[in-house]
């Protein structure tokens, strides 16, 4: 049914999506799917990582173990914005294509008065993707 | 959460250095100090000490000056004239030196090195580069002082010199040319390319290079205090690194809403005497609020969607602009003019570059000085956004792209507006553009030339979104240094910088002498960023001497 899944994850948030992640094993097992997961960072130095390149080493151990854990295949995918806060909803929309992935599902907050005005990541790649969504409340 | 210091996963640590770069090996985590909450549906995510300072001494300043005017005015006034005529020596000294230090940059092995390290690509491409350069750094000082300071530079020498019981009165630079035209305009268009040619670019490079340096290449946050790691070591991150980063807040801000004010009452000016609207505190209000709105959009747009696009547009629209009256105005004329420009640069430099036992007092002072005062205190911001955009590039490309082709273009750019004022009023004796405001000299000149409405309506077009490309990359530049570094904070962070900056011109504007007042104030805060900008120097030649021995290292 799906063939490669699309796991946004927030690095630095990553000890909070426990229930996203199980949700990502679990199905790409059922389903004998890759997962991807694909993660966005500044090129300025963050307080995960120093540059950009020690980020896409880190999501990619990240990945690495998220596959022995579920025993499925996984890779990474590294997103470098040059400014996170705004162009993160269009670079994943982006990176859905790229990937070739069909299913995305990742974490979300609880809604609230912003999204009026800033549509949340799983909305906008809803309506800007042709790959299923899965939104998990965390 | 700011003070989680095991990341999760088991990934933890700061890892050793790729070789390719040299990161500084420090125990602080960046975000480390930062607050994060909510202020009803808003989240945030500041430094605190630098945000909660810099935005109550604003508020107080802002205050002060709104409840004793008077004692304001006197107070930064001193301020400004001690400064600029006290220290016209030291700013002229200072410059030449970033100058210098520049110049040796693109000539060392330690141009070689590159920002990101060996392996980093360019993020932007030369156009999209350019023009945020241009928009960040002068686009504005461009449209007013295009046609006023040749013009300026020219009337004076003409008129020659006076002196009064042993002080020069006038405001010719050097020794003036009484009398002679053709002297007059090579002094003038000398003069005019020493304040807008590499002084300021070097002034700007220096502090992107620093920032950029220890940012991208070692690793520490992109804040102005990271410049001075070398210096202070792990204190940086303490009050020395507060009071640095609040004093960047201090000058973009001021910088920023005083420009803002002003930039309406020149913009109101504009559309008068093209459109005959009501000159006043209203209309400027409007424009004000106006530009703030169109900023706000961009800001909440990001980098690539709002700041690039709108400078990209801008610098298309400016290019048109040049190239317009390059070609109706007298061709043959300004292109001799830009070679024999260039010329008199390089014949009086020497002369203008002098800081010590100048005559020309009025000139040195009132212009060289003020300039550099001027560059200086706007290079925090114009620093932190350059260096945001030019990763991957190297040092040798960095300079030339950031000191010696801005320098070009802004020769070319007087030369094309300024010699076409000088040419009316020298070959067809058209005065009005000579005789009329600041503000206004520019449309003067456009009006004698055919399709003065539409270009008048470029030019105040120009004028309107340079402010607007000013106001967002500041709202910007003081979110990432209030956010201690973090250029991935809440956007309404950003958008509250944007607005604020707004609230803060517009109640400047409707107090009697308010953005005077600042004005001087933001000018002064020149003097303690020569300083910075120095050590700036020492800590850049540090750092680029690690790189180069790592990468060295590597290769062996």
């Amino acid at each position: 049914m799906f063939k490669k899944i699309l796991a946004p994850v927030d690095l630095y948030h990553a000890d909070k999506l426990d229930k996203a992640l199980t949700a990502t094993g679990e199905l790409a097992r059922v389903y004998g799917a890759e997962v991807c997961y694909v993660g966005v960072t500044g090129s300025t130095p963050s307080e995960l990582a120093r540059t950009p390149e020690q980020y896409a080493r880190k999501l990619k151990e990240f990945a690495r173990e998220q596959g022995e854990k579920f025993g499925v295949t996984t890779s990474s995918h590294t997103i470098v914005s040059h400014d996170p806060a705004v162009q993160m909803n269009h670079e994943l929309a982006a990176a859905v294509e790229d990937v070739g992935a069909d299913l995305i599902v990742m974490a979300t907050h609880p809604p609230d008065v912003t999204d009026y005005l800033w549509s949340g990541n799983g909305a906008h790649l809803a309506a800007h993707s042709d790959a299923s969504v899965m939104l998990i409340r965390g | 959460m700011a003070d989680q210091s095991t990341e999760p996963n088991g990934l933890e640590g700061i890892p050793s250095p790729e070789g390719t770069t040299n990161l500084i090996d420090t125990q602080y985590e960046i975000g480390e100090d930062n607050v994060e909450g909510s202020v009803g549906p808003f989240g945030f995510d500041i430094h605190n000490p630098v945000f909660m300072i810099s935005g109550l001494a604003i508020m107080a300043f802002v205050f002060y000056t709104l409840a004793l005017p008077d004692q304001a005015n006197s107070l930064f006034g001193w301020l400004f004239s001690a400064v600029t005529t006290g220290f016209d020596w030291f700013f002229i000294a200072s410059a030449n030196i970033f100058v210098l230090f520049c110049l040796i940059l693109i000539v060392t092995p330690w141009g070689n090195v590159r920002l990101g390290g060996t392996e980093a690509t360019p993020d932007y491409s030369y156009i999209g580069w350019f023009a945020m350069l241009f928009a960040a750094g002068m686009g504005i000082g461009l449209m007013f002082y295009g046609v006023s300071e040749p013009m300026s530079h020219f009337s004076t020498s003409f008129g020659g010199t006076a002196a009064e019981g042993g002080v020069r009165t006038d405001w010719a630079p050097l020794n003036g040319a009484g009398g002679n035209e053709e002297a007059a305009i090579r002094l003038g268009m000398a003069a005019t390319i020493f304040h807008w040619g590499l002084h300021p670019w070097a002034i700007y490079a220096i502090v992107a290079l620093s920032l950029a340096l220890f940012s991208y290449n070692k690793g520490l946050p992109l804040t102005i205090r990271s410049a001075f790691y070398p210096i202070f070591g792990d204190a940086v991150w303490g009050w020395v690194g507060h009071i640095i980063d609040t004093l960047a807040v201090f000058a973009t801000l001021f910088g920023l809403a005083t420009s803002l004010g002003f930039g309406a009452t020149q913009a109101n000016a504009g559309l008068n005497e093209l459109f005959g609207v009501p000159i006043g505190s209203t209309t400027e209000v409007i424009l004000i609020s106006a530009i703030t709105a169109v900023a706000l959009i961009s800001v909440l747009r990001g980098l690539d969607g709002g700041v690039k696009v709108l400078s990209e547009i801008n610098m298309g629209l400016a290019f048109l602009l040049l190239i317009f009256v390059l070609l109706v105005g007298p061709t043959i004329y300004l292109l001799k003019l830009f070679f024999s420009s260039l010329g008199a640069y390089v014949q009086y430099f020497p002369a203008l570059a002098n800081p010590f036992g100048r005559e020309d007092v009025n000139f040195s002072q009132g212009w060289t000085s003020f300039y550099w005062a001027w560059w200086i205190s706007w290079s925090p911001f114009v620093g932190m956004f350059i260096a945001r955009v030019s990763r991957g590039r190297t040092v040798r490309e960095f300079i030339i792209c950031v000191l010696l082709i801005p320098s070009m273009v802004c020769v070319l750019w007087m030369t094309v507006f300024g010699g076409t004022a000088l040419h009316q009023v020298v070959n067809d004796g058209y005065t009005l553009a000579q005789d009329a405001a600041l503000e206004l000299k520019l449309f003067k000149m456009l009006d004698v030339m055919p399709l003065a409405g539409i270009t008048s309506l470029v030019g105040i077009l120009l004028v309107i979104v340079f402010f607007v490309t000013s106001s967002d990359s500041g709202s910007l530049v003081i979110d990432t240094i209030t956010a201690g570094g973090k250029i991935d904070a809440p956007v309404p962070q950003r958008a509250f910088w944007c607005i604020f900056e707004g609230a803060v011109a517009i109640v400047l504007l409707l107090s009697a002498g308010g953005l005077q007042s600042l004005q001087s104030m933001v000018i002064s805060t020149g003097l303690p960023f020569t300083v910075v900008l120095l050590v700036m120097c020492i800590a850049i030649g540090k750092g680029l001497s690690s790189e180069r021995h790592s990468v060295k290292a590597a290769d062996e």
